[in-house]
């Protein structure tokens, strides 16, 4: 299973003047490898898969009205994925259910951890004496890894937009740091901030998982 | 090289992945994770959970819109 961030597109002066061209080859190739980032970022701003969906379509629809205006400052995917997180806080903003972005600033300032602060003694880990660190089961078998799939999906659901468009690009898709940061016109320690946050909370949901499957009650 | 607590030592992780830490932060990160077995077993597991997100099944576009677009980009490349 790739990632987009890799991938065997060609450098973005052939993929330009490919689109400009009318190579459907191309699009049809760049429609196959981001679609499937989009609809996960898409869907950190919008309440159903419809939605998401008709974001990432609206998305593209823009890509092919502007292709030929592109003045390639940034990259294609920077590019594209940009016009995406627009449609979808414009579109997220619409419905309502997502707040507008600028309310969840306050998720990526430091000093406000979900994980600090619960008695922890030195050499104890950061789990602490009355909560141990244990190892975790090698997940054997498809039952389990189906298992945690599920809760990585519950988990990515439950973080606030911006921890979960950030660990969705680079955890999940590939994306680099430096992408993301161009994408979301975030600084990199912001993005780190945002990226330690959201691995954080999902460690310890599947860390309580874990605990639950290992040690019967 | 740096001495960090354990609680620390955990919100650094990150940075630390990602090859942001000055070098004296970076010697005592490693220091720490070389001789504290709680920090050394959740870092494992901080790695693991990234694995695990990386392993998830991919979303795809149904196959409506994408021909949808397809022959939006063959009709608009045409006109
Ligand atoms: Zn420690």
């Amino acid at each position: 299973m790739g990632s987009f961030a890799g991938g065997a597109l060609p450098p973005d002066d052939v993929v330009v003047s490919a689109l400009r061209a009318g190579d459907e080859a191309m699009f049809a190739a760049l429609l196959d490898t981001w679609s499937r980032g989009m609809l996960r970022v898409a869907r950190s701003y919008v309440s159903t898969d419809h939605s998401a969906e008709e974001v990432v379509q609206d998305t593209w629809l823009a890509v092919i009205d502007g292709i030929d205006a592109f003045e390639q400052r940034s990259s294609v995917k920077t590019w594209v994925f940009r016009i995406l997180v627009n449609t979808a806080k414009k579109r997220g903003v619409r419905e309502s259910r997502t707040l507008p972005w600028s309310t969840f600033e306050q998720d990526g300032e430091p000093g406000q951890g979900s994980f600090r602060g619960r008695g922890r003694g030195p050499g104890q880990g950061p789990g602490g004496p009355a909560d141990p660190v244990a190892a975790w089961p090698t997940p054997e078998g498809e039952a389990l890894a189906g298992e945690v799939r599920a809760l990585i999906a519950e988990a990515l659901a439950r973080l606030p937009p911006r921890q979960r468009v950030v660990i969705s690009l680079r955890d999940v898709e590939g994306c680099t740091s430096d992408e993301v940061c161009e994408i979301l016109e975030i600084s990199p320690a912001n993005q780190r901030v945002l990226l330690h946050r959201a691995r954080t909370a999902v460690r310890g949901l599947l860390a309580s998982y874990y605990e639950s499957v290992t040690q019967p009650e | 090289m740096k001495r960090f607590t354990c609680d620390e030592l955990a919100e650094l992780l990150t940075a630390y992945l990602e090859d942001a830490l000055d070098q004296p932060s970076r010697a005592g990160v490693r220091a720490h994770l070389s001789c504290c077995e709680g920090c050394e077993r959740y870092f494992d597991q901080f790695r693991a959970t990234i694995n695990v997100l990386g392993d998830q099944p991919p979303e795809k576009l149904s196959a409506d819109v994408r021909d949808r677009l397809m022959s939006a980009f063959r009709e608009r490349r045409r006109s």
